[in-house]
């Protein structure tokens, strides 16, 4: 695991923290400082709402030796309620009960670790929204 | 009695509860051959991929929705727990970042058993009230493990809840007085690199529990001259239902003040989260001028033992963040098998 990477994208991975372009207003995530609606330059930090729906997903039984600890789960595409779509996990939710068009929102959860004594990296999934499940 | 110059609120509160549920008949049925009783219905279950500082992070998040400040404005982040992912790395820091309050601000992890998180909040107290800080985000979760087959199996669960502590004017209730009580009575304890802890057993309720809740209660109500009859809730450390009942009788308060806030039977023992979580249910549905009275127990020993008053501000925060009720209500039970592999109870060679 790439420690220093991963603590230099702690706002993102933490807050849902983009961008937004001052030029066109479109949001962004990830951030990428160049505004893929205009292509202008876009610097200024926005931290999203966190909340969407389900785009597009798919279960996952197989995954990489570092997620076995977390199978099965889904994988998401969400298309967040200011625009961008994200690329995440989901939590909170059987495999079988994911449907397109889903209410979610974000959680921080934990991502992966290291073994026993790495580091554990901490992140966002998204889980179906709160007050549509109790 | 404990009580600042300057007079500190709850400016914002929230809980967090995960959405597993072991009931306890599962642990009769696997241990026990499926006879004998059950001191709580069920308890809940983190998943794979929550622990301490996840469920801080949310519980932290609904306490900054209620309390409508800017998460720069804290100076303070503060995790009590006794299930600190990390034995050296701060939970403080994660959460802070997470909420948007990091880098100007102390952060620290607390420990003292069950009472970690009140101990937080009594140190925010401080801080808010000494003028050197104007909001304090103070925090209690746990992720409790219990020995499998043992006693404390049945109700070792996780749950957290989180207070931002701020100037009393902005308060959705006033923090009137608070007092502690502590003793060196070893009831149980875990040593450092142990999984599960131990504990003395029948020592636990009578010199440990009840001792250390009714000196603290007693002492500040004779301090503060107000006495059972005064507040309409009370909420105590509950390790399983039948202590909390039991204290709450030793202090003359009723099954109507006491119901509110007694959670265990549905979500176990949520350690550094129990009586604070039980408190976040009360506010949920407390009104103006309501008093309550809140003690929580940490093994070791000690209590702290709190006296509020809810405010006019409290009904307009009550729905901007998910109610306690909301966390209980979300259930998924599962089994023995699947609870053993969620909480790291099978080893792969
Ligand atoms: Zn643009």
């Amino acid at each position: 695991m790439h420690i220093a990477q991963n603590w230099r994208l702690k706002a993102q991975r933490y807050r849902l923290v983009g961008e937004v372009c001052e030029h066109c207003g479109a949001k962004i995530f990830p951030p990428r400082d160049i505004c893929p609606n205009c292509s202008h330059s876009a610097k200024e930090s926005f931290e999203f709402s966190g909340r969407g729906e389900v785009y597009s997903f798919s279960a996952l039984s197989e995954t990489a030796e570092k997620f076995q600890r977390f199978r099965p789960y889904t994988m998401a595409l969400v298309k967040l309620e200011e625009g961008p779509l994200v690329t995440a996990q989901l939590t909170d939710v059987e495999p079988d009960k994911v449907k397109i068009g889903m209410p979610v929102e974000m959680v921080t959860r934990r991502l992966m670790e290291e073994g026993n004594e790495g580091i554990i990296l901490y992140g966002y999934k998204f889980r179906p929204m709160l007050d549509k499940v109790a | 009695m404990l009580k600042s110059q300057r007079s500190v609120g709850i400016v914002g509160y929230g809980a967090y509860i995960p959405r597993y549920r072991l009931p306890a008949r599962e642990i009769v049925r696997v241990w026990e051959g499926g006879v004998g009783g059950v001191p709580i219905q069920e308890k809940s279950v983190p998943g794979l991929d929550e622990d301490t500082i996840t469920i801080s992070i949310e519980a932290a998040r609904n306490a900054m929705l209620r309390a409508q400040i800017d998460p720069q404005q804290i100076r303070a982040v503060w995790v009590g727990s006794e299930s600190h992912p990390y034995a050296v790395k701060p939970s403080s820091t994660i959460v802070a970042e997470a909420i948007g309050a990091a880098p100007f601000i102390q952060g620290g992890d607390w420990e003292f058993a069950c009472k970690a998180g009140t101990e937080a909040i009594q140190a925010g107290l401080g801080f808010v009230g000494s003028g050197m800080a104007d909001y304090v985000m103070a925090i209690g979760a746990d992720t409790a493990q219990g020995r499998p087959g043992d006693a404390l199996e049945y109700t070792a669960a996780a749950g957290g809840a989180a207070f931002v502590l701020g100037p009393a004017e902005e308060g959705v209730a006033v923090v009137e007085a608070s007092l502690s009580y502590v003793t060196d009575t070893p009831d149980f304890w875990r040593r450092q690199g142990a999984s599960y802890p131990s504990h003395g057993q029948r020592f636990t309720g009578e010199p440990a529990y009840f001792h250390h809740i009714t000196s603290a209660a007693k002492k500040l109500m004779a301090e503060m001259g107000t006495s059972a009859a005064d507040y309409r809730f009370a909420v105590f450390h509950q390790p399983n239902v039948k202590f909390p009942q039991r204290v709450a009788a030793m202090l003359g308060f009723t099954k109507e003040q006491y119901e509110t806030g007694l959670l265990s039977g549905t979500i176990g023992n949520t350690y550094s989260g129990s009586s604070i979580i039980g408190l976040t249910a009360i506010l949920d549905v407390a009104k103006p001028g309501d008093r309550i009275f809140s003690v929580s127990f940490g093994s070791g020993a000690g209590s702290d033992a709190f006296s509020l008053q809810v405010t006019e501000r409290l009904p307009e925060r009550q729905k901007l963040a998910p109610s306690t009720q909301t966390y209980i209500r979300r259930r998924k039970e599962i089994d023995y098998a699947l609870y053993s592999r969620y909480r790291g109870k099978l080893l792969l060679a």
